[in-house]
C-alpha cells in the first residue's frame, strides 16, 4: 500500500511539466553517456568479437542493428499505448506528450528495421521484400507511426488530438502480438525468434552478448530522444498558450 | 571480417541505421533550438509564461 501511494505521489509530481523538463536535464547528460559507452562496447563486439555465422557469414552482422531496432520499434509503440492509457484514464498531462514525442522515434526505428531487414534479405533469400507475415505486419506498423504523426498535425488542438490518438493507439496495439507470435502462427521466409523464447535464447553467447549489448544501446538511444522529444513538445504547447493567451488579451484591448 | 561476403549489403545497412538516426537526431535537436527561440522571442515582447524559460529547457 505504502509502494503504491510512493508511485502515485512520483507521478503526480512528475505530472508538472517543470518539474519534469528540471529532471529531463539532470538525467540526460547521464544517459547520452551511458548510451555513448554502450555503443562503444557493442560496435567492436559485432563488428570484430562476434564470430561470421556458418550459413550466412558475416552478413549476420546486419542483425546488431537490424534486430534492435525492431525491438525498439515495438517496443515504442508499448511505451505509447501506457501513455495513451494514462492519457484516457487518468488524464496523467505529460501522457499525451510522451507519447505524441515517441511516435516520430518509433517510425525511425521501424524504418531502419525494414531497409535492413531488406539489405539483409536480398543476399540471403534473393529477395529485397516478401509479402510475409512478419514483414507485413512491421510494415502495418510503419504506416501506423505515419498516420498517427499526420493525425497530431492535422488537429489543431492538441488535447482534441491528443484524445482521438490514444484511442486509435490502444485499437492499433494489436498490432505488436501480431508482429511478435508471426512467424510462429503462420509459415514466414523470416526466421523464428532465437533470443526471447519460452525454452531460452537459441543463439550463441557470442553472437548473444553484442547482440544484448546493442539493444540496451538502442534502448539508451530511445530514452535520450524520447526525453528531448518530450522537452520539444512541451516548449511547443507553452508557446501555443502563450500566443493564445496574447491574442485574447489583443482582442480585448481592441473590444 | 577478412574476404567479406556481401559487403556492401553491410555497409549499407549501418550507413542507412547511421542516417536515419542521424536526421532524427538533428530534427530532436534543431527544433529544440527553434522552439527556445520563439519562446525567448515571445518574453521579450512582454508575453511571457509564468514560468521562466530556463525551465523548459
Amino acid at each position: 500500500m505504502a509502494n503504491v501511494t510512493a508511485s502515485q505521489s512520483t507521478l503526480q509530481s512528475l505530472a508538472n511539466p517543470t518539474r519534469f523538463v528540471a529532471i529531463a536535464d539532470r538525467v540526460l547528460p547521464w544517459l547520452l553517456g551511458l548510451t555513448l559507452v554502450l555503443f562503444a562496447i557493442g560496435l567492436p563486439l559485432a563488428f570484430f568479437m562476434a564470430p561470421a555465422d556458418y550459413q550466412q557469414g558475416q552478413t549476420v552482422r546486419i542483425m546488431f542493428v537490424h534486430v534492435p531496432a525492431a525491438w525498439i520499434a515495438m517496443f515504442t509503440y508499448v511505451v505509447m499505448a501506457a501513455a495513451a492509457l494514462g492519457s484516457l484514464v487518468w488524464k496523467h498531462p505529460l501522457a499525451d506528450v510522451s507519447a505524441r514525442a515517441a511516435a516520430p522515434i518509433g517510425a525511425a526505428f521501424t524504418l531502419i528495421c525494414l531497409v535492413t531487414g531488406s539489405l539483409w534479405g536480398r543476399p540471403m533469400w534473393g529477395a529485397w521484400w516478401v509479402w510475409d507475415a512478419r514483414l507485413t505486419s512491421m510494415l502495418v506498423l510503419f504506416i501506423m507511426y505515419l498516420g498517427l504523426i499526420a493525425l497530431w498535425h492535422t488537429i489543431e488542438d492538441p488535447i482534441r488530438a491528443g484524445r482521438i490518438a490514444a484511442i486509435l493507439i490502444l485499437v492499433g496495439i494489436i498490432n505488436i502480438p501480431i508482429i511478435k507470435f508471426s512467424v510462429d502462427w503462420w509459415y514466414t521466409l523470416h526466421q523464428a525468434a532465437s533470443v526471447f523464447r519460452f525454452d531460452g535464447p537459441t543463439i550463441h553467447t557470442s553472437m548473444l552478448i553484442p547482440l544484448l549489448v546493442m539493444a540496451v544501446a538502442f534502448m539508451g538511444l530511445f530514452g535520450v530522444l524520447h526525453l528531448m522529444a518530450m522537452k520539444n513538445e512541451i516548449l511547443r504547447r507553452r508557446i501555443r498558450a502563450i500566443g493564445m493567451r496574447a491574442a485574447y488579451e489583443g482582442r480585448r484591448g481592441v473590444a | 571480417m577478412g574476404g567479406v561476403d556481401h559487403l556492401g549489403f553491410i555497409i549499407a545497412a549501418y550507413a542507412v541505421t547511421v542516417v536515419v538516426l542521424g536526421a532524427l537526431i538533428g530534427w530532436i535537436v534543431l527544433e529544440g533550438r527553434s522552439l527556445r527561440r520563439q519562446l525567448a522571442r515571445l518574453e521579450r515582447r512582454g508575453y511571457g509564461s509564468r514560468r521562466k524559460s530556463g525551465d523548459a529547457g
